[in-house]
């Protein structure tokens, strides 16, 4: 007997953090999708809309404090201490945007234009630009939308449809 | 690997039927592969498949963004010569492997 296959159609991820690897992860799985011919559709939401915050999408943080996995080049641990000092955290976001760089990973803004241009569409979540006092100017220019929670579902159905929370 | 026939010349393929040889890719073996992913070559089409695989014969990484980058079209055109899969589907019409790449 042959194994019947569904393909997938459609992603829809949402984002609610806003450091480097969280939003990378969105901007990633968004436009794997895309090279793939899979729609994608992505919510920004709570602090994730940083991602798509004219005035903060450029200088994305990883967090240096209370990340086990953190570790120096070389692989020696990285001491939580270290990651409270002043300036190690921006030091540490820098070098990751650096090395990503190297691998051809563009910038957030880039990235963005990137999955637009395969037919991606982004959008901002109402609740939380109310509660950080974002109006769309703040925003970056091609969002899809501002959108309610409920919106968002309602671009979400349709067969072989998953959905991703980061 | 297999030996498949494209356009009256047998050619090495992996099971998702890309070349496994760049060497044995010509014009027209680009031309029926594209046709059986209903993509009608044209020049500017030409253009890009150069481009990748000149880049993959100096051995570097085939992304969307460098194609993006190359002058010859933007990444909104590229989707628009390569539907559904500019990469995948660009590097199977230029006889190259599928890149390993995520962007």
């Amino acid at each position: 007997m042959s194994k019947e296959e569904y393909p997938l159609k459609k992603v829809c991820v949402i984002c609610a953090k806003g450091s480097i690897e969280d939003v990378y992860a969105t901007l990633v799985m968004a436009n794997g999708a895309v090279m793939e011919g899979i729609e994608a559709k992505v919510f920004f939401t709570f602090f994730g809309l940083d991602a798509i915050t004219k005035k903060q999408m450029k200088k994305l943080h990883t967090g240096t404090v209370g990340n086990p996995a953190m570790r120096m080049p070389g692989g020696l641990q990285f001491p939580t201490m270290l990651g409270g000092l002043p300036g190690v955290e921006a030091g540490v976001s820098a070098m990751m945007r650096k090395q990503m760089d190297q691998l051809d990973i563009p910038p957030v803004d880039e990235f963005l234009e990137m999955i637009t241009a395969g037919g991606g569409e982004i959008y901002a979540c109402k609740l939380a630009m109310d509660m950080f006092k974002l109006t769309t100017d703040d925003l970056w220019e091609d969002i899809s939308g501002v959108l309610t929670i409920g919106d968002f579902y309602s671009k979400c159905g349709g067969q072989n449809t998953q959905i991703i929370f980061t | 690997m297999a030996q498949v026939e494209i356009a009256n010349k047998m050619v090495d393929v992996n099971d998702e039927g890309y070349l496994t040889n760049p060497e044995q890719w010509d014009k027209e073996i680009a031309a029926t592969i594209a046709a059986e992913l209903n993509i009608e070559l044209t020049d500017k089409h030409f253009e890009v498949i150069d481009y990748l695989r000149e880049k993959y014969a100096a051995d570097e990484t085939l992304t969307i963004r460098k194609v993006g980058k190359s002058g010859i079209v933007d990444i909104k055109g590229l989707y628009k010569l390569f539907p559904g899969g500019p990469l995948k589907f660009g590097t199977k019409i230029a006889g190259l492997p599928k890149p390993v790449s995520c962007v």
